[in-house]
């Protein structure tokens, strides 16, 4: 197992080469300068100020020297500085790591928490009105775009009923507070933005939940199990749902570069500074250095998700376990 | 006893007589303005860097304006004053101005400021190594000298008027940032000012904190707490604007004309009103044979009805523009007259330009070629792709064939503009105070990336633009940059559009805002909320 690891560790290193050469000229590539936008077409930033700009930034080189310099930082681990701000780039993303993963995490874990259950209750109870009912529930859910139904739900609960804060993740004064008040404040602040977040992912979560409950449900083994006088529940739970979970492993180990992804639209909506805008920002910007920051730490997560997909796999089910060590 | 009660009478009567009298009221009653409370500011963006001569974005210039000074600034009516300059005297026809400091100032760390402070901001603005925008105005400089602690000594190579305007750039504090790497300093998240608010905190993406200096030479601003807020979406923006989560944010014309007027608004918000400084045009490629002839950029303005534009675009809330100056501002030549909307004249233009429907199939042609041209305008600007419907329609009717691309802006300036690889745009140019206009119109700036990339070439215009940045005198600056609108409007370069309005709403419990030409933010320091109106009490 642990040389399994370890081949595969070595085998992505390779892969993450490739993506940084291709993703380095591919942002080379687009139109636009980091300088000029910078600039904001104001004349009093004269050409020659603007110049000079772009060669203590390096933009005056040949792309494959500016790559090499990239990659030599980047053996010391350095990220190098964003152009806008000459922040180091690990810095702006590391400050808005926390926001983005808790409120993904939670968002994940309302959905398991909620999307499980539908499913199970769904596929056991094929064709019912439950069934029905939920179907069509999700599948809103699924359909509905989440910045209207976001700004729907601001303004019910926070112009018209006045219950929720309508944007950010604290109140002004929010260091004024003591630890209870703190708790609280953050509590109602997060509350929409996770509500909105889970409501997107659930009706995948539970049509994946209930497809794969069904399939299992119509395995034999399971008709052994009701042949020999299990009671209903011990045969749903303990030999149907953990076969039926199987999958949602590798939808775990997906669901890792995720958890560190944000969508702009919703952090714009929410006013929640996280990394899907601060991505967003640097790709309209320019600011190359930061898209390849970015770029390469979702690069490193997805294949390690995947990696942590497969391993989990082998560990929890014996027959891919048996297969890898023929 | 007569002697006592006529001395009580005469008292009582000198109460009577008294009583009334409006000095005694205002000795009974505080007039004076409480201190206390916040101010929430939203902004769509986030600052990118409190190093004053580095900050380029309006986000951290709205923050650096707060905590830093310039030797001189605007006042309220867009004349020149001194802020960290007492006086000045300007010698030698313009080659020379010596300021005169306050001496009365200190740091928010409590060092005093002096005249080694404007030197070293001065060698920063110049310095190579430094990524600043701002380098091109102070590049002028031939030397500065320090004659005492309070007294600078700046030569220019040439008489340089914008120059002088240039000093509102911030100064930095040398003892602090003398020894510090200038991309890689704690200063830039942590800015030492003179100004009237103290930085505080900031919290990336969510708030910057500013805090009022007690010390500011001008006296203690009202308003204890300034909080900027980043709020990206306009619609959130608003929505916390009916919960009062805000106190002050821009609005945009549908708000202003149409979601404002509800009995919340007129209780709890003031709004205001007064021209931006900028302006949207209709530029055309100069180099582009079809708008060469002056008389076909002339048609194309008459039939195009600019107060339509302005009605439907911006619900009328803004000003038909004939020219590259702020209307409020003294260049501004108020002679000039916008041209009418006349699509019969504008027929007859084009007919005599050669533009006629030979073909009768409703299009102009002229050597059996279609007049068509592409409009572009770039992407997230939903005012100039607006502009640019109602400009193709308009054209449509004399039988001008516009095609819109709207393109994203990075690529819009790298690819069409720099390139010059358009046959039109609608665009804006933002204003700044001093009426120097020369990056914009004269006929040296056409390079790769400059700002004269219509390609607008005239002579006389290009010798005012010199004559207006030698001239210090602003009754002779006057004159010459009327002229220069005249003559750039008689050009017909391109299409003035409109000015639009700065719309900003203020929460109902701030007093002491007066709306002046330039704009309500010039006497921030002034505004106050009485005792019993302040909302934000616990600090």
């Amino acid at each position: 197992m642990v040389n399994y690891i370890l081949r595969r560790l070595l085998g992505m290193i390779p892969v993450l080469f490739g993506i940084t050469v291709i993703t380095f000229f591919v942002i080379h590539l687009s139109p636009g300068k980091p300088t000029r936008l910078q600039a904001e077409m104001s004349p009093r930033m004269t050409l020659d100020a603007r110049e000079k700009i772009e060669r203590l930034l390096g933009l005056d080189k040949p792309v494959y020297v500016q790559y090499t310099d990239w990659i030599k930082r980047l053996a010391h681990f350095n990220l190098g500085r964003s152009f806008t701000d000459d922040r180091p780039v690990w810095d702006k993303i590391a400050e808005r790591l926390p926001i983005t993963i808790s409120i993904n995490l939670l968002a994940i874990l309302v959905i398991f928490l909620v999307a499980v259950p539908i499913g199970i209750i769904s596929a056991v109870k094929e064709n019912s009105i439950f069934d029905r009912i939920s179907t069509i529930f999700v599948f809103t859910g699924f359909a509905t775009p989440d910045f209207w139904l976001a700004l729907l739900l601001m303004s019910l609960f926070g112009v018209y009923l006045g219950w929720l804060p309508i944007s950010g993740i604290k109140s002004v004064d929010f260091e004024e507070f003591n630890f209870i008040e703190k708790i609280f404040d953050l509590g109602r602040h997060l509350m929409l933005p996770i509500f909105i977040s889970a409501f997107g992912g659930l009706a995948g979560m539970s049509r994946y939940m209930r497809t794969s409950m069904l399939e299992v449900l119509n395995k034999d083994f399971i008709r052994t199990a009701r042949a020999k006088g299990l009671s209903e529940k011990a045969v749903i739970y303990k030999h149907a749902l953990r076969n039926a979970l199987l999958p949602f492993i590798t939808i775990i180990g997906l669901s890792i570069p995720g958890l560190i992804g944000g969508s702009v639209i919703f952090e714009s909506i929410f006013s929640i500074p996280g990394v899907g805008k601060l991505f967003f920002e640097a790709v309209m910007a320019r600011d190359y250095p930061l898209i390849m920051g970015e770029l390469l730490f979702v690069a490193v997560l997805t294949l390690l998700g995947n990696l942590l997909a497969d391993v989990m796999y082998a560990v929890v089910d014996p027959r891919i376990r048996a297969s890898g060590n023929k | 006893m007569l002697k006592k009660i006529s001395r009580c009478v005469g008292i009582f009567f000198l109460i009577v007589l008294l009583w009334g009298h409006p000095a005694l009221y205002a000795a009974g009653c505080p007039q004076t303005p409480d201190y206390g409370d916040a101010i929430v500011t939203a902004s769509i963006g986030d600052a990118s860097t409190l190093v004053p001569i580095l900050a380029s974005d309006s986000s951290s210039q709205d923050i650096c304006g707060l905590v830093f000074n310039g030797l001189v600034r605007y006042d309220k009516n867009l004349n020149l004053e001194g802020e960290l300059a007492e006086s000045w005297e300007i010698g030698e026809s313009g080659l020379v101005i010596i300021f005169h400091l306050r001496k009365n100032v200190r740091w928010h760390d409590g060092r005093p400021f002096t005249a080694r402070d404007v030197e070293f901001t001065y060698r920063k603005l110049i310095d190579p190594n430094v990524k600043t925008p701002y380098s091109g105005d102070f590049e002028r400089v031939k030397s500065l000298e320090i004659l005492d602690d309070h007294t600078v000594k700046v030569t220019y190579k040439e008489p340089f008027s914008p120059g002088f305007s240039s000093w509102g750039m911030w100064i930095m504090p040398k003892h602090i940032l003398e020894n510090e790497d200038f991309g890689n300093t704690r200063f830039s998240r942590n800015p030492v000012g003179t100004g009237p608010y103290k930085f505080k905190e900031w919290k990336t993406g969510e708030k910057i904190v500013l805090v009022s200096n007690r010390d500011y030479y001008e006296g203690r601003p009202y308003i204890n707490r300034y909080i900027y807020r980043i709020i990206p979406d306009q619609a959130t923006t608003f929505l916390e604007l009916q919960t009062q989560g805000v106190d002050e944010v821009g609005l945009t014309p549908l708000q202003y004309a149409r979601q404002t007027d509800t009995p919340f608004f007129k209780k709890y918000y003031r709004k205001y009103r007064y021209p931006s400084f900028g302006y949207t045009y209709l530029g055309f490629n100069l180099k582009d044979p079809k708008f060469a002839d002056k008389r076909v950029r002339l048609a194309i303005d008459y039939a195009i009805d600019k107060d339509e534009i302005i009605k439907g675009v911006l619900l009328g809330l803004g000003r038909v523009s004939t020219g590259p100056f702020p209307p409020e501002s003294w260049a501004y030549n108020k002679e000039v007259k916008p041209v009418s909307y006349d699509p019969k004249k504008a027929r007859e233009l084009l007919k005599e330009a050669g533009w006629e429907d030979h073909d009768r199939d409703g299009w102009l042609d002229k050597d059996g070629k279609r007049f068509k041209f592409v409009l572009m305008a770039n992407q997230g600007n939903d005012t100039r792709k607006m502009c640019a419907e109602i400009i193709q329609r308009r054209l449509k009717e004399i039988g001008i064939d516009v095609e819109i691309r709207i393109i994203e802006w990075a690529t819009f300036l790298s690819e069409f503009i720099d390139k010059r690889k358009f046959d039109a745009v609608v665009m804006g140019w933002g204003l700044s105070r001093d009426p120097d206009c020369y990056d914009i119109w004269h006929s040296s700036k056409q390079r790769p990336g400059e700002f004269n990339f219509i390609g607008y070439e005239n002579r006389e215009v290009d010798s005012l633009l010199d004559a207006g940045r030698r001239e210090f005198d602003q009754g002779k600056r006057k004159e010459i940059y009327n002229k220069i609108h005249q003559m750039i409007f008689d050009d017909h370069p391109c299409i003035f559009l409109f000015v639009p309005d700065a719309l900003p709403v203020v929460h109902a419990r701030f007093k002491g805002i007066e709306p002046a030409p330039a704009g309500i933010g010039y006497n921030f320091i002034k505004w106050h909320v009485p005792k019993e109106e302040q909302r934000y009490t616990r600090w």
